[in-house]
């Protein structure tokens, strides 16, 4: 495969960033544009969060059970033990929850949706919906991305609550720890701010993952080879996008709510 | 300038308001050469275009062309007699429910059943269910597809695919039709099968159509038969007649080299077309 001209990279990514731009500028316009599909809405929530209830449950308890079960040993040597739910709480709340989350939903419906659309733009299926007069952003984007965000916010509610609830099975049946202590200090740690950060991060991750999953599905080209490489790239490329969305902001929200 | 009052009569005839589908000096590229270089013909009302070709030639890019699928790098479309170069895509859509559409593989939508294939547009308007089952009856009833209705296209043969793909084209009586190779991959008898649907779309409702093929015995089929409503099959009309509606276009090399009746096509000296039609 020859290589490209350095100038040539250049402006094929600053011309998918456009192409992307406007998809995005497009999916969220047409949140405010009739018609709505709302039985859509419904059934790719449906598949979206009911679907990732047992993989982002899963995630979670384990990950809070992993939390404190590392922390146990660390805590002790300062006999501060007392503070493994503080810990869980705050990991998972802040930062571990929704980026987990959003990293499992990613794999599993940014692939999907890639994939499905991928499949449709290959068959003609996307043609075809444009010639019988309805607009595919409006029937096939816009759905799947209020879908995935509103769904990402409720599942990561869903895995701070199993998370806490895994350290706390760690905790107490582990390290012989006091259920009741565990629980105090997991929720006096927490403030407003944290909550915050908390659940505006899976807003932000569940757009990721929808608008990237629907971009490289319907970009797609090439057949069933394309659709297999638009799938990996989605996922690759919106489980990226979510790392560097975490850190940046983690980075507002810290300057909005600075430590006291 | 007074023009003559016959040659007024022609140009108003032939002003884009008159007429289906008017390509004016169209030329589109992708990546390499051009694929088609200023086309330009017109579709008139009551009209049924064969478009000829070679395979990869450009004839489906013509089609979608045609229908705001795809946009021309210069020139000008005019669909119903409103340009279409440069609309935007949400008045596209409401121009495209007036056409319908068969695509060179069908393009059903392979989540749904044959009944939500065929009444995807009525139910996109939102029209009660019991207007589109009947609706959807009527369509599959046309292509004799009916006990098809609860089937998902995935149980379908190719021919059948195809008919169901003519059924949801033809359901909302539109005022254009347009064929991708409608009878591509398909054998002899499925072909005849649908040759014999195009034609009843034709004979029995007037619907102007533009149909790309590049295999030449069902373009002669259409030009040389017409549909017998009594007998409620395809007739042969008398030897040496053609149907004067049906007409042709020949594309080659991204430039339509011939634009003619049947006569003028197989009569024509061009050394392409008279290698294309031996």
């Amino acid at each position: 495969m020859p290589l490209e001209s350095p100038d040539t990279l250049v402006k094929r990514m600053l011309f998918s960033v456009q192409e992307f731009t406007l998809f995005c500028g497009e999916a969220i316009a047409n949140l405010f544009r009739a018609p709505h599909y709302w039985s859509d809405i419904v059934t790719q929530a449906d598949l979206i969060g009911v679907g990732s209830v047992p993989i982002v449950v899963l995630t979670g308890f384990f990950t809070g059970g992993v939390l404190a079960l590392q922390s146990a040993a660390s805590l002790a040597q300062f006999g501060a033990q007392a503070y493994t739910g503080r810990f869980v709480s705050l990991s998972m709340i802040r930062e571990l929850a929704p980026v987990l989350t959003g990293l499992m939903v990613s794999g599993r419906n940014a692939g999907g949706m890639a994939s499905e659309l991928g499949s449709m733009q290959v068959t003609e299926q996307i043609d075809a919906m444009r010639a019988l007069g309805t607009d595919p952003m409006k029937k096939l984007v816009t759905p799947r991305m209020l879908s995935t965000v509103v769904m990402l916010f409720l599942l990561t509610i869903v895995s701070d609550t199993l998370g806490t609830a895994g350290g706390a099975f760690v905790a107490v049946f582990f390290s012989a720890q006091n259920g009741t202590q565990y629980f105090d200090t997991a929720y006096q740690a927490l403030v407003y701010s944290d909550i915050i950060q908390g659940l505006t991060k899976p807003i932000c991750f569940g757009f990721i993952i929808s608008t990237i999953g629907c971009f490289y599905g319907m970009k797609t080209t090439g057949g069933t080879q394309g659709v297999g490489r638009s799938t990996t790239q989605a996922v690759v490329v919106s489980s990226i996008m979510i790392i560097l969305m975490d850190f940046l902001l983690s980075r507002i929200m810290l300057w909005i709510f600075p430590p006291i | 300038m007074t023009t003559t009052p016959q040659l007024e009569e022609q140009e108003d005839a032939q002003h884009p308001a008159h007429s289906v589908l008017v390509f004016e000096d169209v030329s589109i590229r992708f990546d390499g050469p051009p694929v088609l270089e200023n086309v330009s013909f017109k579709v008139g009302p009551g009209e049924t275009r064969i478009l000829l070709g070679p395979a990869g030639v450009g004839k489906s890019v013509i089609l979608k062309l045609a229908n705001g699928l795809l946009r021309p790098d210069s020139g000008r479309i005019f669909l119903f007699g409103q340009e279409i170069t440069k609309m935007p895509e949400h008045k596209l859509l409401g121009l495209r429910t007036l056409t319908g559409m068969v695509f060179q593989e069908s393009a059903l939508f392979d989540s749904l059943t044959v009944r939500d294939n065929v009444g995807y547009q009525l139910m996109e308007r939102r029209l009660p269910v019991e207007e589109i089952d009947n609706r959807v009856r009527e369509a599959l009833r046309f292509v004799e597809l009916e006990h098809t209705y609860d089937m998902l296209p995935a149980s379908l043969s190719g021919g059948m695919r195809r008919r169901v793909a003519i059924a949801r084209a033809i359901i909302d009586q539109p005022q254009f039709l347009l064929y991708d190779s409608p009878t591509g991959g398909l054998d002899p008898v499925t072909s005849t099968t649908i040759d014999e649907l195009i034609i009843k779309e034709r004979d029995v409702y007037k619907t102007p159509a533009l149909l790309v093929t590049h295999r030449l015995q069902d373009a002669f089929t259409m030009a040389t038969h017409r549909f017998d409503q009594e007998k409620g099959e395809m007739a042969p009309l008398p030897h040496g007649t053609t149907n004067p509606d049906t007409t042709f276009l020949v594309l080659h090399e991204g430039r339509l080299m011939f634009d003619g009746t049947t006569k003028e096509l197989v009569t024509s000296q061009d050394p392409f077309i008279k290698e294309f039609l031996a």
